[in-house]
């Protein structure tokens, strides 16, 4: 039980990382900020979930998925549906020629509730949705090319297409969707107004425990023998696959762990901005999340949220002033990344740390630990020995 | 094809690539505990016939029968689970972990996905891991990163790597190519420990590496064997001479 537990907190220094991370997004920030930056803090923590699945695809596995969009949208869009049910009771949209559906089915001429809305109006249903069925999605993707043995560059692309498909396809059926407004005007859930600064507070908390909790489960996974084999493929797949793994099973999984992920952060992102709308889901999203991985460091779990909350900020500013600039500044950020600090800004604190006395002692930690494998096996050798 | 005795039974096989016949009908036996050496000139086919045999190429016609189990249509994490190991012409190895992990990586239990998530590192591992280490003279530094390993430690590292799996079938793609004097007879004395329990074949080019190795030589021409038996029969051949070996 404590190897398992020292396993998910990643020993004294990873413990101490999250530890830090938990203080600022759990008493400083709620503390410091205003409701409405809070706010903002909140939506970015919901990207961060996706730059965490990306840690964990790409940084560890070396799959490279342009097309994490889709799973946050689907998240998103399953929660959104259900909300918006809640929202379109007969009361409240007796005006409409149909009352009773969204609005946007009525503007549509829709004249009944589409099959496929139908296990929206349960919120276990919905919940369960949101975990399967992007899940189930990314399998299809994952089945069809890793058991082909479709990777690198191909596969990003792909990845990249279906994003744009999935975005073109819920603009082009308005009536289903929403089409390119998204499904908006939601306003409670099971009753409980979530538009208010103390619900906001509630999701706020609730959205950062699901954070904390997906990095401590990626954190097992990483260091179980799973998350060994992750960095063995990267490094030499067909020296896995003739170790005698099927190495197409693998990726399946971490492509369906990561889909799920990005989908728990996609559902969390409608109930706190309230509304879900296609913008989310299409290929400049699903690639600025690559880049919040890359900037906060591609191997690094808690770098992946720093990374998010930084880039975010910044865009937040910078579009605020120069917003026709964001985009280029952005791009140039990415490429400074990669060429100059490809392991983002945990490749930073891991150089630098050990020059501030109060950061060294803490990271005098690393060397012994790569040591502690060894003296770990000796342990056990004596043990096997007596 | 009917049931035989050798571990491996290679019959008729054929690879095409493009109408180029890269090993041609071609016959071989491999008896229990033997350490037979493929020779031949490049392009004779002798990586083919590796390939072919461990699932990496797939063949056009003819059977390889690995104690009677036919494997040409095997895929290739099934031959090696049925017991065939390969090693690469050039080491293969993960070299962003350390020599304890690419061995331990290697251990052939939690080889599926949740076999692997909840795999524990048990006495046992641990045990062969030290064990197969020092087999491989690598007991150590088990903590080193693998990159930081000699060219030599590297092809050794790979070694230990198959041997972790206690494949009864073990073939090597010229396992000393790069290697100094002192790490080849160092890694002749190495094959001829391993060979104690099980098959082997190499591919190799160094002829005084062969004489110390080999029990039985075959040597590949055209996809086609031209000479078969024992190393100092195969030298006097005619045509070996001819085609391979020079006056």
């Amino acid at each position: 039980m404590n190897e398992t537990l020292s396993k998910i907190l990643g020993g004294k220094q990873g413990a101490i990382g999250l530890g830090i991370l938990a203080a600022l997004i759990l008493v400083l920030l709620p503390l410091g900020l205003d409701p409405f930056r809070l706010g903002l803090v909140g939506k970015y923590l919901t990207y961060a979930f996706v730059a965490v699945s990306l840690v964990l695809l790409w940084g560890n596995g070396g799959i490279l998925s342009l097309g994490q969009g889709i799973f946050f949208g689907l998240g998103g869009y399953a929660m959104a549906m259900f909300l918006k049910l809640e929202a379109s009771d007969p009361v409240s949209t007796a005006i409409q020629s149909t009352p009773g559906i969204p609005d946007f089915m009525d503007w549509n001429q829709l004249t009944a509730l589409p099959w496929f809305w139908e296990p929206f109006k349960s919120l276990p249903l919905t919940i369960l949705a949101i975990l399967i069925v992007p899940t189930l999605f990314a399998f299809l993707i994952g089945y069809a090319m890793f058991k082909r043995r479709v990777g690198g560059v191909y596969f990003a692309i792909i990845t990249q297409a279906i994003a744009l498909i999935l975005s073109i396809l819920i603009i082009g059926q308005q009536g289903y969707t929403g089409g390119v407004n998204g499904i908006t005007d939601l306003k409670t859930l099971l009753g409980w107004d979530i538009r208010t600064d103390s619900a906001k507070y509630v999701l706020y908390y609730v959205n950062a425990a699901l954070l904390i909790g997906c990095i401590l489960l990626s954190r097992y996974v990483l260091s179980s023998k799973f998350g060994m084999l992750l960095l063995a493929m990267r490094d030499k797949e067909e020296r896995v696959r003739f170790s005698g793994y099927d190495v197409s099973n693998f990726k399946i999984f971490i492509f369906c762990l990561s889909a799920m992920i990005s989908a728990i952060g996609g559902a969390m992102f409608t109930l706190q901005v309230g509304f879900m709308s296609p913008t989310f889901i299409g290929i400049v999203p699903s690639i600025e999340m690559v880049i919040f991985a890359a900037v906060g460091g591609r191997m690094s779990l808690i770098g992946a949220v720093y990374g998010t909350l930084l880039v975010n900020a910044g865009k937040t500013m910078f579009s605020e002033t120069y917003p026709e600039l964001w985009l280029f500044l952005m791009g140039g950020l990415f490429i400074a990344v990669v060429m100059f600090f490809p392991n983002g800004l945990a490749g930073i604190y891991d150089k630098y740390a050990k020059k501030v006395p109060f950061l060294r002692k803490l990271s005098e930690e690393s060397p012994k630990a790569r040591k502690a494998e060894t003296v770990l096996v000796e342990t056990k050798e004596a043990g096997v020995k007596a | 094809m009917s049931n035989t005795d050798f571990v491996l039974a290679v019959e008729d096989l054929t690879v095409s690539f493009d109408g180029f016949k890269a090993v041609d009908k071609l016959n071989m036996y491999i008896d229990k505990n033997e350490l037979r050496v493929v020779i031949g000139p490049n392009g004779a086919g002798k990586t083919t016939v590796l390939d072919l045999i461990c699932g990496k190429t797939k063949s056009t016609a003819g059977s390889i029968k690995f104690k009677n189990r036919e494997l040409t249509r095997l895929s290739e994490h099934e031959i090696v689970r049925a017991g065939v190991g390969r090693k690469f012409q050039t080491p293969s190895i993960y070299e962003n972990l350390t020599v304890y992990q690419n061995l331990e990586v290697s251990y052939p239990k939690g080889r599926g996905v949740f076999g692997s998530l909840f795999f524990k590192r048990s006495d046992e591992v641990v045990a062969q891991v030290r064990k197969i280490a020092r087999e491989i003279m690598m007991e150590d530094i088990l903590g080193m990163e693998a990159a930081l390993l000699s060219h030599g430690q590297k092809q050794w590292l790979e070694i230990g790597m198959l041997l972790m799996q206690e494949p009864e079938l073990l073939m090597l793609d010229e396992p000393v190519a790069g290697m100094s004097a002192k790490e080849r007879d160092q890694t002749a004395e190495l094959l001829n420990r391993i060979c104690q329990n099980r098959s082997v074949i190499v591919i190799e080019h160094d002829m005084e590496f062969v004489k110390k190795i080999a029990h039985k030589v075959t040597v590949l021409h055209q996809g086609k064997i031209l000479a078969e038996g024992a190393m100092d029969k195969v030298q006097a051949n005619e045509k070996v001479i001819e085609v391979y070996l020079g006056h």
